[in-house]
């Protein structure tokens, strides 16, 4: 679809595939390193081309993404089959002319930076400054110059120095939007800890330490794994941050340290099935969640191919679902809902019919637009408001 | 709603017994399921060692969960009293029994969840502990207070269970610490390499066929053992305990 009408008629084509990581042996450890994209991450647009980081588990590379939809006819020295003309046979000179032709999207890749991570990388996060980036994996972060890839400087470690003691990973990390001294990162206990690289070399020592206090009545065996942060977000103001953990998503006053301002349930109803949710592994899902681009709604993902919407302001959360039978072309999708006791209702969906197959993991929103993209699987829905 | 598809019995109406009784048996199943959940962890954690890294997130999070069981059965004293029961030896033998330690990696590798888990679950499913872990989480009463201090999992305990326990987190910690180069080189810095072939040795110590001998105890037991990769590779048997004799050393 011709980007340049974003109104049109809501409907999508491919723009460009390409294969970005190749699956990677390591001789030394033995061991296969996956092709499979953890994280995309895209640079402002500063010309015409598009730039993206993407990452693996141990690799992050600089895509350029330019199209060509014109080119030049009428050259001197070569024919139209790009064959060398004699040059005794050139009785005249003219200019090439630019003449349009079917839209070419190319992607290459300009930059590789490896070997910075022993573990695997979970988050990648551009700066504010649109020269430095920062890369995490479970106990280090590094920041990247995008112009240098021979070399990264290590401003965060928690590895113990025995790791017979390790108890707490990295889970996520991102720059602030506005100050590009300040970065954030989550850990598998359920705290963030905000850090200023100008405090010093190695940021081992947080600026602001964010955790809520445990609800002593919901603690089971469970309750750490379900406090882990799976994700972590600035607000596109700059003042909040919101995190996902495994039921909820919380949003953080940067002021306020001691508990976050705003919670909210995302599937409150697994937290009585949490044991089988370990037993098959569900409960280490990671889902993500995003803001949309006035930070006055916030979405996430679920099972079943659900996703949630909350409303800030009006505190009005919605559930929607992202499958082929629920979603024809341009039809309003209807809201769902989860049984959660008692008798149920038309429409309503039990707790015990729920797909733990069907994940939605990756949700994003135009940062314009009301326009989201939703992963689910193996396939990729675009939904927008309606249009009036 | 289950991946696996297991079928739980509704353990539920065990709880709404009446009269003193009630008490007595939610103790008793609440130390089952608990066990249960330190059964399941602990395959967990060996399972985590596969042809592709292990998430470390995950593991970290599962030996955390380990933990806490223990501290929590420490203070109860249960601790002991599982060692000498029936149920204690019994768990050990399900999991020698099963041919999840047998498995290779790339069957493992297959698939998000490793179906040899299944096996092990189907091993389980008579047993009642496993039906009421689904209640457990909403058990409140039974609560160790949080601020139980980790220097429980250190303490001097001459019960050999216990340290046998410790060295299986170790162990594990370690074999996801030795996957870095720096340990390997240190492994091999007494390794005359005239007398092996380099790749060879290196895939055979990282495959760690050792779990072919599907030996669940030994593999708690040994200090040198390590729980990665078991790649059932018959040829490379003899290479691995050669290597193993240079590890013990």
């Amino acid at each position: 679809q011709n980007k340049s009408r974003p109104h049109s008629r809501g409907e999508y084509n491919v723009y460009s595939t390409f294969q970005s990581h190749e699956p990677e042996f390591d001789y030394l450890k033995s061991l296969e390193i996956e092709e499979k994209i953890n994280k995309i991450r895209w640079l402002p647009q500063q010309n015409a081309a598009h730039f993206l980081l993407s990452t693996n588990d141990k690799t992050i590379k600089l895509w350029k993404i330019s199209e060509r939809d014109k080119r030049a006819e009428g050259y001197n020295l070569k024919d139209e089959d790009g064959r060398l003309r004699d040059p005794f046979r050139i009785t005249a000179l003219r200019v090439p002319i630019l003449k349009p032709m079917d839209l070419m999207v190319e992607a290459s890749p300009r930059r590789i930076f490896a070997n910075a991570h022993t573990y695997h990388i979970n988050s990648i996060s551009v700066n504010s400054d649109h020269e430095t980036y920062l890369s995490a994996d479970d106990l280090r972060i590094n920041l990247w110059h995008l112009e240098i890839t021979d070399r990264s400087f290590n401003i965060v470690d928690i590895k113990p120095a025995n790791m017979e003691e390790l108890t707490e990973v990295i889970t996520a990390a991102e720059f602030h939007p506005h100050h590009c001294n300040v970065f954030v990162y989550s850990s598998s206990k359920g705290t963030i800890r905000l850090c200023d690289m100008r405090s010093s070399a190695l940021c081992d020592r947080h600026s602001k330490f964010f955790e809520e206090p445990e609800d002593p009545s919901s603690r089971s065996f469970f309750s750490e794994i379900i406090s882990s942060i799976s994700d972590v977000k600035f607000s596109h103001s700059g003042r909040y941050m919101m995190t996902r953990d495994y039921l909820s998503v919380k949003v953080w006053d940067l002021n306020m340290e001691n508990r976050p301002v705003e919670t909210y349930q995302v599937h409150e109803y697994l937290r009585s099935k949490l044991c089988s949710l370990y037993e098959n592994d569900c409960i280490f899902d990671k889902f993500e969640c995003c803001w949309n681009g006035s930070d006055s709604a916030i979405m996430t993902g679920s099972y079943n191919n659900f996703f949630r919407m909350f409303d800030r302001n009006t505190r009005r959360d919605i559930t929607l679902e992202a499958s082929r039978e629920s979603s024809k072309p341009r039809a309003i999708l209807k809201p769902r809902k989860v049984c959660t006791g008692g008798k149920r209702k038309k429409d309503e969906i039990s707790v015990d019919s729920l797909d733990f197959n069907k994940k939605i993991l990756h949700t994003a929103w135009h940062p314009m637009e009301n326009i989201i993209a939703v992963a689910a699987t193996n396939n990729l829905y675009i939904f927008q408001d309606k249009i009036n | 709603m289950f991946v696996r598809g297991l079928k739980r019995k509704c353990f539920d109406g065990e709880e709404d017994i009446e009269g003193t009784l009630a008490g007595i048996k939610a103790i008793p199943s609440y130390n089952l399921q608990r066990q249960s959940l330190l059964d399941m962890s602990l395959v967990k954690l060996q399972l985590c060692h596969m042809l592709v890294e292990p998430n470390l997130c995950r593991s970290v999070l599962i030996a955390n969960t380990v933990r806490q069981i223990q501290e929590e059965m420490t203070q109860d004293g249960t601790w002991q009293m599982i060692n000498t029961q029936s149920t204690g030896q019994a768990s050990l033998d399900r999991l020698v029994s099963t041919d999840i330690l047998c498995r290779s990696s790339r069957e493992q590798a297959e698939g998000k969840h490793v179906p040899g888990y299944t096996t092990f679950n189907k091993d389980f499913e008579g047993d009642q502990a496993q039906d009421s872990s689904e209640t457990m989480s909403t058990a409140p009463s039974v609560q160790v207070p949080r601020n139980l201090q980790s220097n429980v999992w250190e303490m001097e305990n001459p019960q050999e269970n216990k340290g046998n326990f410790q060295k299986s987190l170790d162990q594990i910690f370690e074999t996801l610490e030795n996957k870095t180069p720096n340990s390997v080189e240190d492994l091999f810095s007494e390794v005359d390499n005239s007398y092996y072939d380099l790749d060879t040795m290196l895939t055979g110590m990282m495959s760690n066929s050792k779990m072919g001998h599907c030996d669940g105890l030994e593999t708690f037991s040994s200090p040198t053992a390590t729980a990665s990769n078991s790649n059932c590779k018959s040829d490379l048997n003899e290479l691995d305990h050669i290597v193993e004799i240079l590890v013990e050393s």
